[in-house]
């Protein structure tokens, strides 16, 4: 499972950093919307992984710790992913605008060759 | 033992009423401005309390924390306020009072929701100052940022538009590093709590230190980026340029939340003399902080406005601040450091009002009002707009006025004698070579650069000076409006005051980086607090 999960973390990134660099401004959403993906996992995977664990303790009754997994980590999964969605949205704005200004999707706002 | 409800103030006074804001009508720009001004006046007094309380009873220093939810230490979240982070709030508030005043001149009206946006700006601020938590740190970090994306924007225009888009990738990306540092920092020590994390530093294993010098330094990439460091700063001109006038005002203390954060983190895990990571990172920040000086040198003389020179000297004076904070942590002495946040608090002001002079000053040749007619072009007019030069008072003189702000602050940034700029740069000199850095390599480069950098932007600012104030030209002079004056005026009276009154000042800066270089009284403070609720729980 660690090295699926690397796997997919890796692949996710290094997609992500290559789109970034790219010139178009719906290149560089979707590169960081895929950072963003490898990311999350990234603090999913840093509470360890474990399987069949539930992260929040049942009511009552003797608890072992042991028995259940590190909730810190998807609390934090869960509010990154929050920010992220809203700050993926409002730069979705901002490209918008810059296209209707510019005419281009270059995001210097011209194309080099002009 | 009271919970200290007050420290919990910057954060929601801001909160509340830019939410209250969100259910006026954008056109009512009066109420809202009533609003936002009386919010800015209570932070600012209360700021001034917190302050007074950080000092404790004695003169020294006190920690004082509140336990959101009211859970122990290391398992809740919580507020945290010191000497350092009380300095921090009262700064935020200075410079948000001149600013908010300064955009009902018109700028408020030139989009939507200036004053929630702005609210939300100060809320954000004002919580990285205070958060003594990690992970806290990033949300309020974000709110800090989704503010300042809308404000960068404000007045919309091609010009904000490309530079916004450029701002906002790059905080996205570093937000990304931050979320990648905190969540490692998390599986290695298992806390997100500073003082917990300082706690726990001397006693890591051999295989987790590594794990955690590479987390810090991911987030140091972080925060190296909002304090504009060299490489990584060159964002900033153009972005503070076309800012609105207002906005680039407020944004003088974003950078130094990334300056406060490296100091407060640097000084909590990697203090001289804490163990086998102290000093961790420190070259690193000397030579971001030495580049950006250096690049902000060459950037004040090649620049042809006042605005991007405004943003230059943002990046020397955050330059500096760094540089100093690598020293001080090589052991560079408390004098130094005390020296360094007498100037940061200065040169904040002053940059502050520079960015809000400079619109006046090109006010007169003409350059804003054609900017403006090309935005307002392009974006449509604003459906309401005011006759700008009936409303308010003109003030007689506005020239003289203007340039003896313009005179003072170039003083002042410059580092010339009597203003504060040379003060702190005296303290920061001799303390230098007072403290343990006196005689290194890189303190002499400092000691070059900052005499030199101050050399450079006195040359710029006199050009402009010249060009600006000394024509003869057969007009008037622009039109401004008393209510544009006034936080400009402020601003540089508050500057004069700091200097007047630079004892007690100096001594407050004195005694808070001696506070800085003994992180126990912070993490004992915040360790070993008690839960505001055990007494009625044994009660019950």
């Amino acid at each position: 499972m660690e090295l699926v999960l690397a796997l997919a973390i890796g692949a996710l990134v290094a997609s992500g950093v290559w789109l970034v660099m790219r010139p178009r401004s719906f290149q560089v959403i979707v590169g960081l919307c895929l950072l963003s993906y490898g990311v999350n996992l990234f603090i999913f995977s840093m509470g360890r992984l474990r399987t069949a664990a539930a992260p929040i303790l049942d009511r009552g009754g003797e608890i072992d710790p042991a028995a259940y997994t590190d909730p810190i980590p998807q609390a934090l999964v869960l509010t990154a992913i929050v920010i992220g969605f809203a700050t993926t949205a409002l730069f979705l704005v901002v490209l918008l605008a810059s296209r209707g200004f510019s005419g281009t999707d270059h995001v210097d706002g011209k194309e080099r060759d002009q | 033992m009271t919970p200290e409800h007050l420290i919990t103030a910057p954060i929601l006074i801001p909160l509340v009423a830019g939410a209250i804001m969100l259910f006026y009508e954008d056109r009512q720009r009066r109420v809202k401005f009533v609003i936002s001004l009386t919010a800015c006046v209570a932070m600012f007094v209360i700021a001034l309390e917190l302050l007074i309380r950080s000092k404790g009873p004695s003169g020294g220093s006190q920690i004082g924390l509140y336990l959101l939810g009211d859970w122990p230490t290391p398992f809740g979240i919580n507020l945290v306020l010191d000497r350092l982070s009380a300095l921090m709030l009262v700064l935020s508030s200075a410079l948000a009072i001149p600013a908010l005043a300064y955009s009902y001149a018109g700028w408020h009206s030139r989009g939507q929701h200036f004053h929630s946006l702005f609210m939300f700006q100060l809320m954000g601020v004002n919580g990285a100052f205070l958060t003594g938590d990690l992970f806290n740190l990033f949300v309020f970090f974000e709110i800090m940022l989704a503010a300042s994306y809308g404000l960068l924007l404000h007045g919309s225009g091609p010009e904000r538009v490309r530079a916004g888009m450029q701002y906002i990738v790059m905080n996205l990306v570093a937000s990304l590093f931050f979320l990648i540092g905190v969540s490692l920092i998390y599986g290695v020590a298992g806390t997100l709590n500073m003082a917990d994390l300082a706690q726990k530093m001397p006693y890591l294993s051999g295989e987790d230190r590594p794990m955690i010098h590479a987390a810090m330094a991911l987030l140091g990439i972080v925060f190296l980026v909002k304090a504009a460091s060299w490489p990584l700063g060159m964002w900033l001109p153009s972005t503070y340029q076309s800012a609105s006038p207002p906005a680039a005002a407020i944004f003088a203390i974003l950078t130094k939340v990334g300056v406060y954060i490296i100091l407060r983190l640097g000084f909590l895990a990697f203090a001289p003399g804490s163990g086998i990571s102290a000093g961790f990172g420190a070259e690193v920040v000397l030579m971001g902080g030495l580049a950006s000086m250096t690049f902000g040198t060459l950037g004040m003389l090649g620049s042809q406005s006042v605005g991007r020179m405004a943003g230059f000297s943002v990046l020397i004076s955050s330059g500096t601040m760094l540089a100093v904070t690598g020293l001080a942590l090589m052991g560079g002495g408390v004098q130094m450091l005390a020296g360094a946040l007498y100037y940061m608090t200065v040169s904040t002001l002053g940059i502050a009002a520079l960015f809000l002079l400079v619109e006046l000053v090109d006010r007169g040749q003409g350059t804003i009002a054609a900017m403006l007619a090309l935005s307002a072009d392009l974006y449509g007019a604003p459906e309401d707009e005011p006759e700008e030069t009936q409303r308010g008072i003109t003030v007689p003189a506005t020239m003289t006025v203007l340039s003896l702000c313009f005179a003072a602050l170039a003083v002042l940034l410059a580092g010339l004698p009597p203003l504060g700029g040379f003060l702190g740069k005296v303290m920061m000199l001799s303390g230098m070579l007072q403290g343990g850095q006196g005689g290194s390599v890189a303190s002499w480069i400092f000691m070059a650069l900052l005499i030199v950098s101050g050399l450079a932007t006195l040359i710029a600012l006199l050009r402009i000076g010249v060009q600006t104030f000394w024509t003869s030209s057969e007009e008037s002079g622009p039109n401004v409006l008393a209510i544009e004056l006034a936080p400009i005026v402020a601003l540089t009276g508050l500057v004069v005051l700091l200097t007047w009154e630079a004892r007690p000042v100096m001594r407050y800066m004195e005694a808070t980086a001696s506070a800085l270089h003994r992180p126990g009284v912070y993490i004992d403070g915040v360790l070993s607090a008690a839960r505001t609720f055990d007494m009625k729980e044994t009660v019950e």
